[in-house]
């Protein structure tokens, strides 16, 4: 029992920093002539000093708050983790960009030799190195000149009439170039050996493509290359080169 | 650049927060519960915090709401409307004299059982003011209640506290 009738809340509270400046004036006043309210007041003291420790009997787990960092933190870093799969994506769509890239330069480099040799041939005074339009005159005129042998398909009774063929070189190797007429049009069949770096970035059966304003097929059959180029129409260019591909077929 | 804001100042109050929540529902489990609840409403209502005032009450009043509609919360409810009223261990108290009440300090363990034996009320009071250090006008934002009421509610958590300590040795 205290002697003293001072209130131990209103200790508790000038503790705290509560009480009002003139209360508080008062208070110390009296502490300092009061040994009960200076023992309760080192007793209220050593008891805030032991409840100290409550204020860390319970720790986080580090797992815990990683998961409430991740919970809260900002969206870029939630962000990062998102584009890891966007990068690799993208690199990946670089490295084919990059493929499909030197794949189409290297087929359009084979497509304007082609055009060229195409070209050169309408300007020519002189196109032919044999002219006629006989496929059994034709094909034995390529024997020795070529070191590979095709076919020429049957064209009598068809919209094609062969003009006539010549030896060209495409992509450094000599090819057989034929000459067909398709109406008022001319087209350009080019055989070649496979084999070429040119040739490893052109479709082995592709459709009619266009080229500079030309329609072009190209296909692969049995180690030769074949080119149908000219300025008729798509379907000509394909029905020439269904002829070609029957006649050197498997 | 708001989340950024909200990390930089939400983060250090995490052990804080965490540590009260074990103290109010006495399960590690429901206290990660608590504090990630905290942590999602605060995020969410942080657009409408006012910069200047208290982020620590305003966010310790978020994890007391939390914990009044958690299932643990809600069963010490009724603790809250009993103990207004009761002036009880008043008696008790007076009879816990500072000597007795050095004795008691020197037993951690004896603090910690004797704070988990208050009523949910005087127990998180206790804790606001003496463990996380707030002043008056804190606590009276974090228990949404008038300063008088701190002043009054604290008096009487003290009284307990202390009647718990002395009662100790009686109990064992």
């Amino acid at each position: 029992m205290t002697a003293c009738s001072q209130d131990r809340n209103v200790l508790a509270a000038y503790l705290d920093g509560e009480l009002p400046a003139a209360q508080e004036k008062s208070l110390q006043e009296h502490l300092r002539g009061c040994p009960e309210c200076a023992a309760e007041i080192a007793a209220q003291v050593s008891l805030r000093r032991a409840m100290k420790l409550a204020a860390t009997r319970f720790a986080p787990s580090a797992d815990f708050r990683r998961k409430l960092q991740a919970q809260i933190a900002p969206k870029r870093s939630v962000g990062l983790r998102w584009l890891w799969p966007a990068a690799v994506a993208t690199l990946a769509v670089m490295l084919l960009a990059v493929v499909w890239t030197r794949q189409s330069t290297l087929s359009s480099q084979a497509f304007r030799e082609v055009a060229d040799l195409h070209i050169s041939d309408l300007a020519s005074a002189n196109p032919y190195d044999v002219v006629s339009s006989d496929r059994h005159t034709v094909k034995p005129w390529f024997q020795g000149k070529i070191p590979f042998a095709f076919n020429v398909p049957e064209f009598a009774g068809s919209e094609f009439t062969l003009l006539g063929g010549r030896l060209v070189y495409l992509h450094q190797q000599p090819a057989a170039q034929l000459m067909v007429g398709a109406g008022r049009h001319k087209i350009s069949v080019l055989i070649a050996q496979q084999g070429s770096g040119l040739g490893s970035g052109l479709p082995f059966f592709g459709g009619v493509a266009v080229r500079d304003s030309f329609n072009v097929e190209t296909w692969e059959k049995n180690g030769l290359r074949f080119y149908v180029i000219g300025d008729a129409e798509q379907g000509a260019i394909h029905r020439l080169a269904q002829a070609l591909q029957g006649v050197n077929g498997s | 650049m708001d989340r950024a804001f909200f990390e930089q100042l939400a983060m250090p109050l995490f052990d804080q927060l965490y540590n009260h929540a074990c103290w109010l529902t006495g399960d590690r489990a429901d206290a990660e519960d608590l504090v990630q609840e905290t942590y999602a409403k605060s995020l969410k209502g942080f657009g409408s915090f006012a910069e200047g005032t208290n982020l620590r009450a305003w966010m310790f009043r978020i994890l007391r709401n939390a914990f009044l509609n958690s299932r643990s919360g809600l069963k010490q409810k009724t603790d809250y409307l009993e103990d207004e009223e009761t002036g009880a261990d008043q008696a008790v108290s007076h009879e816990v004299t500072p000597e007795a009440l050095f004795l008691a300090c020197e037993s951690q363990e004896a603090i910690f059982s004797a704070l988990e034996r208050l009523p949910v009320a005087h127990r998180e009071i206790i804790l606001l003011c003496d463990v996380d250090e707030m002043s008056y006008r804190e606590i009276a934002q974090v228990l949404d209640i008038p300063a008088g009421t701190v002043m009054s509610r604290l008096a009487r958590a003290r009284t307990n506290l202390r009647a718990s300590l002395g009662a100790k040795e009686a109990v064992r």
